[in-house]
């Protein structure tokens, strides 16, 4: 990652004196509507002794209620009732927290969260008590520098190196995104046990290949839409991933859900690169409405720091289309958005 | 580098290089309150970065306490905790802890209250400037705390420096070591940035960057550790150049207008509010010796110097490296010192001294 960084580096210092402003290299769909939308003001209702810190993960269950997992001192994961309300805690002191990086909800109101630290999967069922774990924490340090330079050797199938997301189908198959060490998305059964796995170790841009696989959703067919970040598109896998299709349109796809219900719609956010580069702010940020098959909608939201702007969007709910929940890196917070998408249509459409 | 800034010290005293100010600056009376604030017994002070006070009298205490924490066996070395924020009320009394494991507490260096009493801490270690509403709650972060630490540190693990000029930094809110705070009339932000940087970053009230003045140097305009920054009523901004021993007084695009050279080590700022608006100034110890400097300095916004008082050492009404100042009342001033882990309130009498005379 430093060595990464630091190659970024000089590739934005050439781009910052070329006049762009940003390593994003795909177009962006043009003359997408804007969808109106409002930010609920102080949705989320935090006890005086409790703060979010990088607001990683948003996910909700079926009865609404609010799942957030958060890089404070330590890595914590909160719940809330479907008004914001402050309920608990979860996992209070776990093994598997250490930096957080994605939770999701099953159809069965399990929770699962991703941690990049531990590189573990984790799995709560509803009443908040660990069932299943996948990946395991790397047992002690013999060399101060937990990634030792040199190629990364072949990922092995139970062990992930900073995976990012999960993802389920409607059999309760696990789709595990591996993530920023390995390049690749891995099919589990219900029970854990290793299926499949497309992509590797490396980085690569072919279909099929990964930079980065950032964030996974599941649509109620089976396809796996994978948030491929550094490539700046989304991948489309059949269930047993297959590559369907490649949508490189919408910016750099950070992260992705899915709406249940017999019309589905797809979400992935262009968000704003960590940093807040000069003339960052300017193109990206905003979040796409999709079809499955890739066709824009609409678009909502910009870069900034206020109320109502987007400050590296990481992670969104959308288990309403048009009541988002984005949880964003860099300020720290959860926003709950109310999209106004008739009027959209009507001034796009007709 | 602090034997190197020791060796600096000690060359520039024997060559007599710096225009101190001189003997003939009066001596203001002052007093130390006992016990100005009433801790609960499982509160300790570390090291006291900041203290500052809002528009009722309560009191911020940001300081470094607890235990700042590498988390091992992970995919990356994480750094958790290691400072906390607290408030007690006009009368010295505990009211809460803000920002409770925040992530972006690491190594404080400063707390301030804007005019709106919003509650802004700055910590060198996360990179961060967090602004709290008045109750307490997260309203905005600038800048981003390190995703994980390098350990052992190994240079070449180290990322390349931005290019352009030393200290310059990025055109963001990405800062190196920043180490204060300040706004003027219209809300905009302004951070001395800082230990690593030598820069002055502005930013609107929405935290929208604007732009960034300074890189190292010696010239005007330039910085070595900018370490405290303060704004008047007319805008114009006081930067305290603390390695370069100076006050630089800019306007608030970042045009130089005129500088201080005879306060020795500018360590911490402040400004009274109006209509008469003064500037204070720490000639701050180093934290390694109490035998030196240690004086806070009383000066009109054009540099005059009114009166002085206080030195370095241990004891009441001595100061133990002072680095952050509140001066919102003309007669409760109060101090936040590094190496003695304490506040003191101090009541100045500046009356007396005019008597005396």
């Amino acid at each position: 990652m430093r060595r990464c960084l630091r190659s970024y580096w000089a590739v934005m210092a050439v781009l910052l004196f070329a006049g762009s402003a940003c390593a994003q290299t795909k177009a962006q769909a043009q003359n997408v509507p804007e969808i109106p939308y409002e930010s609920v003001p102080n949705f989320l209702k935090l006890p005086p002794d409790l703060y979010l810190g990088e607001a990683i993960g948003v996910a909700t269950n079926s009865k609404g209620h609010i799942f957030v997992y958060t890089r404070s001192a330590n890595t914590r994961l909160f719940e809330f009732d479907q008004n914001g309300k402050y309920i608990r805690e979860i996992g209070e002191g776990l093994f598997g927290f250490e930096f957080a990086h994605s939770v999701r909800v099953d159809p069965q109101d399990n929770i699962w969260a991703v941690d990049e630290g531990t590189n573990m999967v984790i799995k709560f069922n509803p009443a908040g008590r660990v069932v299943m774990v996948i990946g395991r924490r790397p047992e002690f340090v013999t060399n101060p520098i937990p990634t030792p330079p040199g190629p990364t050797p072949p990922p092995q199938k139970y062990l992930f190196r900073r995976p990012t997301d999960v993802a389920f189908d409607p059999q309760g198959n696990i789709f595990v995104t591996d993530g920023y060490v390995n390049h690749r998305v891995v099919k589990f059964d219900k029970d854990g046990r290793f299926l499949k796995q497309v992509g590797s170790e490396k980085p690569g841009s072919e279909p099929g290949q990964f930079r980065t696989p950032h964030g996974i959703a599941v649509d109620a067919q089976g396809n796996v839409y994978v948030a491929d970040r550094a490539n700046h598109r989304m991948q489309v896998f059949d269930n047993n991933l297959v590559l369907k299709s490649i949508y490189d349109n919408i910016g750099d796809s950070w992260t992705v859900c899915i709406s249940p219900g017999p019309h589905q719609y797809l979400f992935s956010s262009n968000s704003n690169p960590n940093g807040n580069r000069p003339g960052s702010w300017d193109i990206t940020g905003e979040i796409y409405k999709m079809e499955l098959d890739g066709t824009t909608l609409g678009r909502f939201g910009h870069a900034g720091k206020e109320h109502g702007a987007f400050q590296v969007v990481h992670m969104m709910d959308c288990r309403n289309p048009d009541e988002i929940i984005v949880a964003e890196i860099e300020s720290w917070r959860v926003q709950k958005l109310l999209l106004k998408p008739q009027r959209a249509v009507t001034s796009s459409v007709r | 580098m602090r034997r190197f800034l020791q060796i600096c010290l000690g060359v520039m005293l024997l060559a007599g290089i710096p225009a101190l100010a001189q003997d003939s600056i009066p001596e203001i009376p002052f007093d130390s309150a006992p016990d100005p604030l009433k801790f609960p017994d499982n509160i300790h002070l570390g090291e006291t970065i900041g203290v500052a006070t809002n528009s009722k009298g309560d009191v911020f205490v940001f300081t470094r306490t607890g235990h700042p924490t590498i988390s091992l066996g992970t995919s990356r070395p994480f750094a958790h905790g290691g400072t906390r924020l607290f408030q007690f009320d006009k009368t010295g009394k505990y009211v809460r802890e803000i920002g409770k494991d925040s992530y972006g507490f690491l190594v404080g260096l400063m707390v301030r209250v804007d005019a709106q009493d919003n509650i802004w801490t700055v910590d060198q270690m996360s990179n961060t400037v967090i602004k709290f509403d008045p109750n307490g709650r997260l309203a905005m972060v600038l800048g981003r705390k390190a995703e994980s630490e390098r350990i052992p540190n190994p240079a070449a693990a180290a990322p390349a420096a931005p290019a352009g000029l030393p200290g310059a930094g990025v055109q963001s809110d990405i800062f190196n070591r920043p180490t204060d705070v300040a706004w003027d009339a219209a809300e905009n932000i302004y951070v001395a940035d800082g230990n690593g940087n030598a820069r002055i970053a502005k930013f609107d009230k929405n935290g929208k960057f604007i732009r960034s003045w300074g890189h190292r140097g010696t010239e005007p305009g330039q910085f070595n550790s900018p370490h405290g920054i303060a704004i008047d009523l007319q805008g114009n901004v006081y930067v305290a150049d603390r390695n370069n021993r100076r006050i630089q007084v800019f306007d608030g695009d970042g045009n130089f207008k005129t500088q201080f050279t005879n306060v020795g080590r500018p360590s911490a700022l402040c400004i009274t509010p109006g209509p008469h608006q003064y500037l204070y100034t720490s000639n701050s110890n180093p934290p390694g010796d109490i035998d030196v400097a240690g004086e806070i300095y009383k000066m009109e916004l054009n540099g005059q110097i009114l009166g002085k008082f206080g030195k370095a050492g241990r004891l009441m009404k001595e100061f133990g490296d002072v680095n952050g100042m509140d001066c919102r009342s003309d007669n409760e001033f109060w101090v936040a010192e590094m190496i003695t882990w304490r506040v003191q309130k101090l009541s100045l009498r500046p009356q007396a001294q005019a008597a005396k005379k």
